[in-house]
C-alpha cells in the first residue's frame, strides 16, 4: 500500500547526545470530512498512532487525529545512551501497520 | 439586458452565500469539542500558563499544511520529564490534533508536526509533566484558504 517511511536520523552518536529524528510516511489521511462528487462523504482513513522505541523502550510516541496533514511529517528528538535499533511503527485506521527500523551506533 | 440580470443574478448569489456563511462560521466556533477535550485531559485542573513554546506561523495562506514546533521546558531526566502534550484546535470540526508522548529517552521536549486548519481559530496546547502539573499555550493561526475538505 504505502511507500517505504522517510526516515532522517545520524549514523552515530556520542554517548548522552540528543540527537534529531525526522520522518515522514506517504499517506492521504482522508479526514473524513470531504465529500465526493456525488455529494458522499469520504470515510475517514488516517494514521492514527505512531511509536519510536530504542532496543525496546518507548522514546517517543503519538496519537494523531483528522487535523494532521496528509503525508505526516514527525521530528522528535532521542537521548543516545547506547548503540541499538530503532523500530518506527505507523498505525492505521484499518488496523494496518507501517514498520520501520534504523540502526544507531556509538561514536568511538 | 441579460448582462445586467446575469450580474444581479451574481450578486444576489454572493449575498445569499454571505448570509449563509457567516452562521456556520460562528457556529462552527461554539459546536467544537475542545473545551470537553482540554476538560477531559486535566481532568478539571487549571493548567498553568508557561513552559510551553508554540511555534506556529500568524497567518497561514494554506490551511492544509501549517507547521507547528513544540517546545517544552524540561530537564527531561528521570525524576522530571515532560509526560504528554495535547493540541487542539477551537475551530476544526474535531478539535482533536495530536496528543504527543514523551519519556526521558526524548531527550528534548520538543517536536514538530503539520496540522490542518479549517478557518482562523486558536490552537492550544497543554503539558502534563512527570509529577502531574500542567502548563498550557495559546496561539492564534490566521488562515487564507481552509484545510478540512469541503
Amino acid at each position: 500500500m504505502a511507500e517505504k517511511p522517510r526516515i532522517k536520523l545520524p549514523k552515530e552518536a556520542a554517548k548522552g547526545e540528543i540527537i534529531q529524528i525526522k520522518t515522514l510516511v506517504s499517506h492521504v489521511m482522508e479526514s473524513g470530512q470531504r465529500k465526493d462528487a456525488q455529494g458522499k462523504p469520504i470515510p475517514r482513513k488516517i494514521i492514527n498512532g505512531f511509536t519510536c522505541e530504542l532496543n525496546g523502550k518507548p522514546v517517543f510516541a503519538c496519537t494523531l487525529e483528522p487535523a494532521i496533514s496528509a503525508n505526516p511529517y514527525i521530528q522528535f528528538n532521542a537521548r543516545i545512551e547506547e548503540a541499538g535499533t530503532f523500530k518506527f511503527a505507523w498505525t492505521d485506521d484499518d488496523g494496518s501497520v507501517i514498520t520501520a527500523e534504523e540502526k544507531i551506533a556509538l561514536k568511538a | 439586458m441579460t448582462a445586467i440580470n446575469r450580474r444581479q443574478a451574481f450578486a444576489l448569489g454572493g449575498g445569499f452565500v454571505a448570509l449563509t456563511m457567516m452562521p456556520m462560521a460562528a457556529h462552527a466556533q461554539v459546536s467544537n469539542d475542545a473545551a470537553q477535550s482540554i476538560a477531559k485531559f486535566t481532568g478539571g485542573k487549571e493548567p498553568t500558563k508557561g513552559r510551553i513554546a508554540l511555534d506556529l506561523p500568524e497567518i497561514a495562506e494554506n490551511g492544509n499544511t501549517v507547521p507547528l514546533v513544540l517546545n517544552v521546558e524540561s530537564p527531561m531526566t528521570a525524576d522530571s520529564y515532560v509526560k504528554e502534550v495535547m493540541i487542539v484546535a477551537d475551530g476544526n470540526p474535531n478539535s482533536g490534533v495530536a496528543t504527543l508522548m514523551f519519556t526521558p529517552l526524548s531527550g528534548k521536549a520538543e517536536a514538530s508536526i503539520r496540522i490542518r486548519l479549517a478557518a482562523t481559530q486558536n490552537v492550544i496546547a497543554i503539558a502534563r509533566m512527570s509529577d502531574g502539573s500542567l502548563f498550557t499555550e495559546r496561539k492564534t493561526v490566521k488562515v487564507t484558504i481552509g484545510g478540512c475538505g469541503g
